[in-house]
């Protein structure tokens, strides 16, 4: 006899009220040892918990706090990144000579020392100075408020508004791990029960800008967007750019959410439980150290694998000539007319796509390609970076068309492949695909196309 | 190889489980597929005396009557990968709800050490736990500490050593049911005993097929092929 | 004090303890709750509701959980105490 007919058997033995009482009999267990093996001499009420709670998810103060707390969390990324990433450019520019300089002590072919230095070098160092800081401040500073045991309460005070586009609750946790990283995030919506509201969570999550897109979001509002003000001001108003954005994409979030789970994903909403734990003091110069070392460095070592191959291969695209013209320049041109229509360029397309399989290497692609055709060959500060996208034909308007589209296009390959990892199903990766696409092409279509009309550019 | 052992971590969420595994294992600390499935667990290391234990990170669960992926996989673990020592932890200031989790590990595993984490924060809270009479109703050893401040960890390395290597058994205590359900057990045990054998606990799994569970019956036929071949 | 009066969990207010009767719930969320600590025989109390009314948070087992409109309506219990 086998398994399965044990089961039948024990199907015809058993009651539906099996469980319960099982249940049932496991608590009251629980009850006895408790009553047994604990005293309590005190009131048994978490004091701090209570008021905490009475404050951060009060009526009044709980939703302004959560915003609070959140601009909080950017400007201090945004304003510490500033000085140690311009500090790590320098120092990697400042070395870039002397690479140079053993290439042709050694009497390297120029194909070798354009590879390796001016394709693989640049390449990775730039990911490393735009991508570093940010990750350090950023991933301690959230892991302290996560440890501490502050997301459930969001969790618990924006459940409503979820559930009126159908989602759960738990969304906007596994929304906060987006502003990490997307590929863990898809992951971590296995907090959420129950399928259809999984689904979304999954299908929605790349509406968070990763740290993989900070560093392209915060250079282009600093460069565009707060360029008229300097210091702490820069910073602030950069910060205040950043989080529009970021509501932005919490809109289409919530837009995509309603209208999926009005279509391809009608359900009721279903299973909502969320524990609101105590909280409790993180120990903090561990958390700081546990997070910066493993996960930034992780996020970063899986980021420089990636970079360095796609700067090689863009910088070989752009130095192989078919004619008078680069394969880079081949792309470049068939993309331009549609780049033109969505106020971006046919290089800005081109770098998104090379881009695929990590956001972090879109702007150094970007930078190859501009200036693989410019005469400006090294890049020495940020007024330099600006005149070479101003040499290029760009206004504010390229800058938020371009940041529109990192914060809406497809999600990064890791990312891909973890949606088909956790649906297992290659149609519902298709359409985690499909949705952000478009609607990246539609907004700076939509915006582009109205700024014309009205002659604001 | 001898001397390597595998110990498993389940544990409510919110338990201060990670923060324990992390405490015990520093930095030396990997995630990889287990067993070719396509979930990962973290892992890592603690050398004692000896021996190397290799600590495995359960997803944190309410229960593991496999109502979710994460439940699956932490039960899946505990019955079919079969660890040296399971380590449950429990917070200290939760323990009625967390004694639940406890217990239906007790009923699927042999050798099981109960860690109750947080009893810095307990103490503070005025909840004083007898942890010698809850080693002698739970039949397996009940150990306090606090991942947090480092402390008790002493002694729950060397309850596990102790564990693995004979010193102490666990007899875990049996939960009881209601004469009806009690009665039913006892029509299956003996069936479920002659085709699973002495390797799986013929009580729990009886338990599991007069509740339906129709995920666990996959896994109990991968399993006797696993075996069956090897 | 009266301890016959039956009330629904959604209907309870802040302080509330009750001791749960019974769940018309089936499936996963049943078993879910089951395995929070919504058993029959349970005390739960009232926390607090959420800034816009709901969830509402419930302390049931020594923890707290959040529960939405549409499942604690279907959780009764008798009114152990108001709080007061």
């Amino acid at each position: 006899m086998g398994i399965d007919q044990l089961l039948s058997e024990a199907r015809e033995l058993s009651t539906p009220k099996l469980r319960d009482e099982i249940v049932q009999q496991l608590y009251e267990q629980s009850r006895k040892l408790c009553e047994h093996g604990i005293r309590y001499t005190k009131d048994k009420t978490d004091i701090r918990t209570e008021k905490l709670d009475r404050l951060l998810t009060s009526p009044i103060f709980g939703f302004p706090i959560m915003l609070v707390m959140l601009a909080v969390v950017f400007y201090i990324t945004i304003a510490g990144a500033n000085i140690p990433s311009s500090l790590l450019a320098d120092f990697f520019g400042s070395l870039e000579p002397y690479l140079t300089a053993f290439f042709h002590f050694v009497h390297a072919p120029n194909w070798l020392h354009g590879v390796l230095v001016l394709g693989l070098y640049r390449g990775t160092t730039w990911v490393i100075s735009v991508m570093l800081p940010p990750m350090a401040i950023f991933f301690p500073t959230f892991a302290l408020l996560e440890n501490y045991g502050y997301l459930p309460r969001v969790a618990f005070n924006m459940d409503r508004i979820f559930k009126m586009v159908g989602a759960h609750g738990k969304q906007s946790l596994t929304m906060a791990m987006g502003f990490g990283c997307n590929a863990a995030a898809v992951i971590s919506t296995r907090i959420i029960e129950s399928p259809r509201e999984r689904m979304l969570a999954i299908l929605t999550n790349n509406f968070v800008p990763c740290n993989g897109r900070w560093g392209t979001l915060i250079l282009l509002a600093s460069l565009f967007m707060a360029a008229n003000f300097t210091g702490g001001v820069q910073s602030l108003v950069t910060t205040a750019v950043i989080i529009g954005i970021v509501m932005f994409g919490v809109v289409v979030t919530f837009f995509v959410s309603w209208i999926l789970s009005k279509t391809a994903l009608k359900g009721v909403p279903t299973h909502y439980t969320l524990e609101l734990p105590p909280y409790r003091k993180p120990k903090i110069f561990d958390t700081v150290i546990r997070s910066s070392l493993t996960k930034s460095w992780s996020v970063l070592v899986r980021a420089v694998k990636v970079a360095a191959p796609a700067a090689v291969l863009t910088w070989v695209f752009a130095n192989i000539y078919i004619g008078d013209t680069s394969i880079l320049m081949y792309g470049v041109q068939f993309l331009e007319p549609f780049g033109k229509l969505l106020g971006l360029d046919g290089y800005i397309l081109m770098a998104f796509i090379l881009g695929l399989p990590a956001n972090e290497i879109v702007l150094p692609i970007l930078l190859m390609g501009y200036l693989s055709t410019g005469s400006l060959t090294e890049v020495d500060s940020l007024v330099d970076l600006k005149k070479i996208f101003l040499d290029h034909g760009w206004t504010w308007l390229t800058a938020l068309n371009m940041m529109l589209f990192s914060l809406l296009h497809y999600p990064c390959g890791t990312t891909l492949i973890n949606i088909y990892k956790e649906t297992k199903s290659k149609k519902w990766t298709f359409v985690a695909f499909a949705i952000p696409t478009v609607i990246a092409i539609i907004v700076p279509l939509v915006i582009t196309q109205s700024a014309k009309m009205l002659g604001v550019i | 190889m001898g001397n390597e052992y595998r110990i498993a971590l389940a544990g409510n969420p919110n338990t201060g489980k990670t923060t324990l595994f992390n405490a015990l294992t520093g930095l030396r600390q990997h995630t990889g597929n287990w067993a070719g499935k396509t979930v990962t667990l973290a892992s890592g290391t603690v050398a004692y005396k000896d021996k190397t234990f290799h600590l495995i990170d359960l997803p944190g669960t309410y229960s593991l009557f496999s109502n979710s992926k994460d439940e699956e996989t932490a039960r899946n673990y505990i019955v079919f990968e079969q660890p040296d020592v399971t380590l449950v932890v429990l917070d200290a200031t939760s323990l009625e709800r967390n004694f639940n989790l406890a217990l239906q590990v007790l009923e699927m595993a042999k050798n099981v050490v109960i860690c109750i984490n947080l009893i810095d924060m307990a103490e503070e809270q005025g909840i004083h736990i007898n942890e010698k009479l809850l080693t002698r109703k739970l039949g397996v050893p009940v150990i306090k500490v606090s991942a947090r401040n480092k402390t008790g960890f002493p002694l729950l390395l060397d309850t596990l050593d102790r564990i693995v290597t004979g010193k102490i058994e666990c007899h875990p205590m049996t939960i009881t049911y209601s004469d009806e359900i009690e009665e039913q057990i006892k029509k299956m045990e003996p069936k479920v005993k002659a085709i699973i054998g002495d390797r799986l606990s013929s009580r729990w799994v009886a338990l599991r097929l007069l509740d339906g569970d129709e995920a666990l019956l996959d896994e109990l036929n991968k399993y006797l092929v696993r075996e069956g071949t090897s | 004090m009266d301890g016959s009066k039956v009330v629904k969990l959604a209907e309870a207010e802040k302080g509330n303890v009750i001791k749960i009767t019974s769940i018309q719930l089936d499936g996963v969320m049943r078993r879910r709750l089951l395995d929070l600590g919504f058993v029959a025989g349970a005390d739960v109390e009232v926390v607090r509701k959420s800034p816009l009314g709901d969830p509402i948070a419930y302390r049931v087992s020594q923890t707290t959980i959040a529960l939405r409109k549409e499942e604690s309506m279907k959780i009764e219990g008798e009114l152990m105490s108001n709080g007061k």
